[in-house]
């Protein structure tokens, strides 16, 4: 019976890859030029590099009600942790010092790299997402490394952290709101308030996926032999 | 045949593996990973069609950066749920082990 | 003729990886095929000319993802040894 269910999805799911197929390779050509607006806008936009202005500027709303999504799914998370006293910890980490070492430099550099990357998101591919992400790279490295304690209950400066890119991107919309429509960059400040939020949103990202790693981190091995 | 033609292609493929694989596999975690699967192929097909003449569209672009970020919180608070579920499964089994201990003894 | 090749060998690569990750039946194997399907993404997302995308999908979809299922594996498994009785594991990887 088992097989017989089995065997269904398969044919089904090979019905539907058919199916998608004869589909992709018949589509009529599109009828609107995406690229071409985007073009003809970008230099109201307030920054160079395409993606950027459409993710910030054109399409910013996306971008506010993402943020918002990433910390639901945190807070869905310490939600469901539980009582934070595990029966046996996740990881025992035993301290490499040639690991902590590599850690110690090499984090630096990654806190200098998201920089960077933050910065340069106006003229060439980077941006708040990818600062982010290096950011809580170099928080997981730290971690794995023995340098940085898993998180417990996030404390208040933390939970500032945590949702203040989130409220700065409010903030600026709310503002923008009363005088214009909503995420209505004036073309002459555009840059700047990108800028603004593109700051808040690498910290907030930075922090938001360092959490979703680190709530459930390494405890060191100390702890381990102790419970 | 321009690239973005293959990936799209590709990406249909590998979302009815990964839809497949949801409905198929057992285990918690792997039904995870093919959802992710699934994530990346409609990524994929997403790029792959816009671009599918030979040009560069930045429109789906955003959008799939928008859904790499959303992929892993969801990918996280599921494998919070998974862990939880774990966690809750051991102390009923500790408890159900411990009560027929009890009775035995 | 030289691309198209290139980008046919990536298709296959992506579809054989994302196959292992499912089908090999230690778990363990299984994710680490999924980063490695991850950085083949990141690949396919430099071949369609979106620099942006690759370095998310390395940093986040890659690394992140990656590093958060080995964690949770390694959660599990830890739990799974601690005396439970294995008939009445209804998930055994």
């Amino acid at each position: 019976m088992k097989a017989l269910l089995r065997g269904t999805v398969v044919l089904l799911a090979l019905a539907l890859a058919t199916l998608m197929l004869v589909a992709v390779l018949d589509l009529p050509m599109p009828t609107v030029q995406l690229p071409a607006s985007v073009a003809a806008n970008l230099a109201q936009s307030g920054v160079e590099h395409p993606v950027t202005a459409v993710l910030l500027n054109f399409r910013g709303y996306d971008t506010l009600l993402e943020i918002a999504v990433l910390l639901l799914a945190l807070l869905g998370m310490l939600s469901v942790a539980g009582p934070q006293t595990a029966p046996k910890p996740a990881l025992h980490v035993r301290p490499d010092p040639v690991l902590q070492a590599l850690a110690r430099l090499a984090v630096p550099l990654m806190i200098l790299a998201a920089g960077y990357l933050l910065w340069a998101g106006a003229h060439r591919p980077g941006g708040a997402f990818q600062a982010g992400a290096v950011l809580a790279a170099a928080a997981v490295l730290l971690n794995l490394a023995g340098l940085l304690p898993a998180w417990s209950t996030p404390g208040r400066l933390l939970r500032l952290g945590l949702a203040g890119g989130f409220l700065l991107f409010l903030a600026v919309a709310a503002g923008l709101l009363v005088e214009a429509e909503l995420l209505h960059y004036p073309p002459e400040h555009a840059g700047g308030l990108i800028l603004l939020i593109e700051a808040g949103l690498t910290v907030s990202i930075g922090l938001i996926l360092a959490g979703l790693f680190l709530l459930f981190g390494a405890r060191p091995a100390a702890a381990a032999e102790e419970s | 045949m321009t690239p973005g033609l293959i990936y799209a292609v590709t990406g249909l493929l590998l979302f009815v593996i990964g839809a497949a694989g949801v409905v198929l596999l057992a285990h918690a975690l792997r039904k995870i990973l093919a959802f992710n699967l699934m994530g990346s192929g409609a990524f994929l097909v997403l790029v792959g069609l816009a671009q599918r003449t030979g040009g560069v569209d930045p429109v789906p672009h955003a959008m799939v950066l928008t859904g790499i970020v959303v992929a892993v919180a969801a990918t996280a608070l599921a494998l919070a749920l998974v862990r939880r579920l774990h966690v809750l499964q051991v102390e009923l089994h500790a408890k159900d082990a411990s009560v027929a201990e009890t009775e035995d003894a | 003729m030289i691309t198209l090749s290139f980008d046919l060998l990536l298709a296959l690569a992506l579809l054989w990886s994302a196959w292992r990750a499912l089908a090999t039946p230690d778990l363990g194997r299984g994710v680490v095929m999924f980063i490695v399907f991850g950085l083949l993404m990141a690949l396919a997302w430099a071949r369609l000319q979106a620099p942006d995308i690759a370095l998310a999908e390395a940093a986040i979809g890659a690394g992140l993802t990656g590093a958060l299922l080995l964690d949770a594996l390694g959660a599990l498994r830890v739990g799974g040894q601690s005396g439970e009785p294995s008939a009445q594991r209804k998930d055994a990887p």
